[in-house]
């Protein structure tokens, strides 16, 4: 926590802090993702920055109090600018000894670590596997380094409705509440917009009005132990942040991308027909756009990934804006396909939420290692549009950016988005409806002069629709005839078609901006990255700029084509630094094109990068001491240089 | 199946054919399947620019280059899946689906199961020719038991499966069977495109190269009298050069074939055909030659309804219910919070 000035208010005083990380973390059925996204959304309403990180297993129901079934949810909320959910933990709530095995090392030295007591016993100690006989609360280790705080949450949650009548089950289910009640009371924010939600969710929605008051005395039970047990020293308080004012909502990647699809589609006056199978963590898009029917959206959950793409290009073919969304395994299954798109130049948009591989690889963890699956994985010369959001709330105009590309220049565009993105949430502010340019769409009708492989000024073959009289014709995965698009086997021809279709994403070049560096425009080093990893490394760059050094940073959101000036942006820095949760997917891409001795930072552990693993590299960099070496990784947290 | 616009002249089989040479193998069945599709098309008043012809890999998927209306040969196996897009895209199509034993039942199983019991309205022509054609004779799904080929030069082990015993386990609300020479296969056709929901046809198709004569005894026009038996609704299965042998169902619920005049047997004891009747086409799909004669015709037809009418129903319904979404609605949905100047 950043120190500000302490005032007092009370009995406790409370402390100005310029931003607090938060975590939370219990059983995957103890409700820590409600916890956390209720803190969330009052925080954005009381005006912090926020980020966050939400973790859950990859199973639904891990045996309950292992530390497989362990879920966390980490925000930091802010009186400043931030990018990233935090590197270091200022507070952990953890509601089982399995969550406080999982989490603890997490925490800062001092940090406050708030446990429920209650579950501290021998069963739940043993699931979490610590040895017979020992509790680590009694442990000094942990005692000295941080400020634990022994709270009985089940307990005192269960005697603040022991008048309801409700059954221990179901009384159990609120100790979250009271939990977020406490951090509530800790933080100084106020109750009410979780009140308003727990109304609204279970009394009027779930028609459960007395799960909703149960939940809400627990909540206010909670706020109330934190006011009246003065076991507490201190409270702390976040400002606002220095937002630019306006209104706003608290956003998520993937209900980013679900609305920037349905916006693009309403721009576009075409309907937006989403075809997926369900899969971890992009399924959720699939979610928010089968409940907007009345926005004119149509889903199709097919019966696998490949009917998916396939029922999309099938929608691309009959003149809508067919979408299919994945993850990395379903991408590969749909490569086949993406070919056939690719060769009959249909304007599609293919979603892939990455997550970590290969093979089922971690569903639920965040990766970036589908780069060249993206630009690469299929069979022959088979080169597509390639986008990545560098934010949650990027995810939005990406798939706008992506659908006005398809459209423009007749071809799929892939985004590339991530399980940090999807999942983690930002202040997003409401783009004002009427700023939108329409995304033009033109349907030939002229069969006097149709010919379905002719092009116009950026290579664009026509896009004649079924239903249109006299421009029948017949489309596949054979070669075809450059002009007449007859299936053709002709050398020649194979050659010139293999070309235009590289020279199509060269065209779409001329409508991309150049890609601009953060920082001065020349200097030492150049820190490149693409994606969601742009909050860590935006922060990182900063902090070592206003440490003196000359670092600038630039984020690609186009992977394919590259920007144009991106070559010649690299050979203003004396160094290329490319931080990637990969094994170096982009630099291997970067020295290979543009003969750049780019460095690599390379993590693949499931998780974003710290801001400080970066900030270790940029040093490491610049003092000379990283060498000649290719790539690092960090490790624990630190980036080093075995000699 | 559209009906044809007032005005618009009449088209000729001739105008369903594409400017494209033919290339399939002199003598191929699919010819004759061609030419019938051509003329249905014609007859039932079908719209050039509303037809399009979804097909998959394999000699049968050359199909859509042949026709004069708009096409799509696409990946093996996945012309349902993408002909469901176009279904979804623009219901208003008058879509069919092409494939074969191969590209329909192996590669592409699962998308011809899900397909069907979605019920999405198309037409969908299995030509079957119990062999991989294109990538010169391999065994196939519906190959017999013990098919010496290239690949299985000690005959093939696996069973063959049944397509329109699969089809009716699918939930198809249309499935029949036709041959490609014979001349039933036109007025099946016909009631498959009139079919509202998914129509699955069966046709056997000679593949004169890799698998000639495979089906001579369904062909032949002495064998054909005594091995298949043509369905017809409400009337006795009735087969036979005398046309005095009929099948009827025994006292375990089977189907036995039985002789007119003999033990006893009389006309009125024989199974009547019943179109609407699951079960019993189910029994039908599991006569197989020798054994039985093959049904041909009409297995089952019912009505229900189709996916794609379903799904803009839903949209139409949420838009009563909560009005046409605007993008200022769409922006302004979710707990929207106002930071101040
Ligand atoms: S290989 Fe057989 S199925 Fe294929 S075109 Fe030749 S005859 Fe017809």
């Amino acid at each position: 926590m950043s120190a500000g000035s302490a005032q007092t208010q009370g009995n406790n005083p409370v402390k100005e802090v310029l931003s607090a990380v938060v975590r939370f973390a219990g059983d995957s059925g103890d409700g820590m993702q409600l916890a956390g996204t209720q803190f969330t959304e009052t925080s954005a309403i009381v005006g912090n920055d926020i980020a966050t990180l939400p973790d859950f297993p990859a199973e639904i129901r891990a045996p309950a109090g292992t530390v497989a079934g362990v879920s966390g949810f980490q925000i930091n909320f802010a009186a400043t600018d931030i990018h990233t959910p935090g590197d270091i933990v200022n507070a952990l709530i953890a509601m089982n000894p399995a969550a406080f095995k999982a989490h603890i090392d997490d925490v800062e030295t001092g940090g406050i670590v708030i446990v429920n007591d209650s579950e501290f016993e021998k069963v739940n100690l043993r699931k979490a596997g610590y040895p017979e006989g020992y509790n680590p609360l009694d442990d000094d280790q942990f005692n000295q380094k941080f400020k634990v705080y022994r709270i009985p949450i089940t307990r005192l949650n269960q005697e603040s409705l022991a008048d309801t009548g409700m059954g221990a089950k179901d009384i159990g289910r609120c100790k979250n509440m009271f939990a977020l009640g406490l951090i509530y009371w800790m933080y100084d924010k106020p109750l009410d917009t979780t009140i308003q939600y727990l109304e609204n969710y279970f009394g009027k929605k779930k028609k459960l009005p007395q799960v909703a008051q149960a939940n809400v005395t627990s909540l206010k039970a909670g706020f109330h132990f934190g006011e009246t047990a003065d076991i507490f020293a201190t409270r702390y308080h976040v400002a606002k942040a220095p937002i630019t004012p306006g209104k706003y909502r608290k956003i998520t990647g993937n209900e980013a991308l679900a609305i920037g699809l349905v916006t693009a589609s309403h721009l576009a006056e075409k309907t937006l027909i989403y075809c997926s199978y369900p899969i971890t963590p992009a399924s959720d898009v699939l979610h928010y756009l089968a409940a907007m029917r009345n926005y004119g959206v149509k889903t199709f959950q097919a019966e696998d990934e490949i009917a998916a793409v396939c029922s999309a290009i099938g929608v691309a073919f009959a003149g809508q804006l067919g979408v299919t969304g994945t993850s990395g395994p379903g991408l590969a299954l749909k490569a086949e396909a993406v070919g056939l798109a690719v060769m009959t130049e249909l304007p599609m948009i293919i979603l892939n939420v990455q997550r970590g591989g290969p093979s089922t690889g971690l569903p639920t963890k965040t990766e970036q290692s589908d780069l060249l699956q993206a630009l690469f994985g299929r069979n022959g010369d088979c080169p597509v549009v390639v986008l990545a959001p560098k934010s949650p709330g990027d995810c939005f105009d990406t798939a706008i950016e992506a659908v006005r590309i398809a459209f423009r220049h007749m071809i799929p565009v892939m985004i590339l988005s991530d399980g940090y993105l999807a999942n983690g949430a930002e202040p997003w502010m409401l783009p004002d409806a009427h700023s939108f340019d329409k995304i033009p769409v033109e349907h030939p009708t002229d069969a006097d002069t149709f010919e379905p492989y002719a092009r116009d000024e950026n290579l664009a073959r026509p896009w004649a629709i079924p239903g249109t009289p006299g421009l029948e014709h017949r489309l596949g995965g054979l070669e075809k005839e450059h002009i007449s698009g007859n299936v053709s086997y002709d050398p020649e021809n194979h050659q010139t078609m293999t070309d235009l279709r590289h020279e199509k994403i060269q065209k779409v070049c001329e409508f991309i901006p150049a890609i601009e560096p953060h920082g001065n425009a020349a200097g030492d080093l150049l820190v490149l990255g693409w994606g969601g990893t742009y909050g860590s490394i935006i922060t990182a760059v900063d902090n070592a700029r206003k440490a003196g050094h000359s670092v600038s940073a630039a984020h690609l959101r186009y992977l394919n084509p590259l920007p144009q000036n991106l070559g010649e942006l690299m050979s203003r820095f004396k160094k290329v630094l490319i931080p990637e949760l990969n094994t170096g997917q982009l630099r291997m891409l970067v020295r290979a094109k543009y003969l750049v001795d780019a460095k690599g930072l390379n993590k693949i552990q499931g998780k974003p990068f710290l801001i400080e693993e970066i900030e270790q590299a940029i040093e490491l960099m610049l003092d000379g001491s990283w060498g000649s070496r290719e790539s690092l990784t960090p490790r624990a947290h630190q980036v080093t240089v075995d000699s | 199946m559209t009906t044809a616009i007032p005005d618009a002249p009449k088209l000729t089989a001739k105008d369903f054919a594409s400017d494209q040479d033919v290339r399939w193998c002199p003598g191929c069945g699919d010819y004759a399947i061609l030419n019938q599709v051509r003329k249905v098309a014609a007859k039932l008043g079908s719209r050039r620019e509303k037809t399009v012809f979804v097909s998959g890999i394999g000699c049968s998927s050359r199909f859509p280059y042949y026709m004069n209306t708009y096409g799509f040969h696409t990946i093996h196996g996945r012309a349902p899946a993408l002909a469901t897009g176009v279904k979804i895209a623009n219901p208003e199509l008058d879509v069919w689906v092409v494939t074969g034993d191969g590209d329909g039942l192996s590669i592409g199983g699962n998308h011809l199961m899900h397909i069907l019991r979605r019920n999405v309205n198309v037409n969908i022509m299995l030509f079957n020719n119990r062999i991989y054609g294109l990538t010169k004779g391999q065994y196939s799904p519906t190959s017999e038991e013990g098919k010496k080929t290239k690949s299985s030069p000690m005959g093939s082990i696996d069973l063959p499966l049944s397509p329109l015993s699969l089809a009716l386990a699918c939930e198809a609300s249309f499935a029949a069977r036709a041959i490609d020479v014979d001349r039933g296969l036109a007025a099946i056709l016909e009631r498959a495109a009139l079919h509202k929901g998914t129509s699955f046809v069966e046709i056997y198709q000679d593949c004169n190269i890799f698998n000639h004569k495979a089906f001579n005894y369904a062909t032949d026009k002495q064998a054909k009298l005594e091995n298949t038996v043509t369905l017809e609704h409400g009337k006795p299965l009735i087969f036979g050069k005398d046309r005095n042998k009929g099948i009827m169902i025994d006292a375990n619920h089977k189907p036995q074939v039985v002789t007119i005049g003999q033990d006893g047997v009389s006309e009125a004891d024989l199974l009547l055909h019943d179109e609407h009747d699951e079960r019993l086409a189910f029994t039908l799909s599991r006569m197989n030659h020798p054994d039985f004669p093959e049904p041909m015709g009409v297995y089952y037809d019912i009505e229900d309804d189709c996916y794609e009418t379903m799904l803009d129903k839903q949209v139409a319904d949420a838009v009563k219910a909560k009005g046409p979404g605007t993008l200022e609605d769409l922006f302004n949905a979710g707990d929207i919070y106002t930071v101040e100047g």
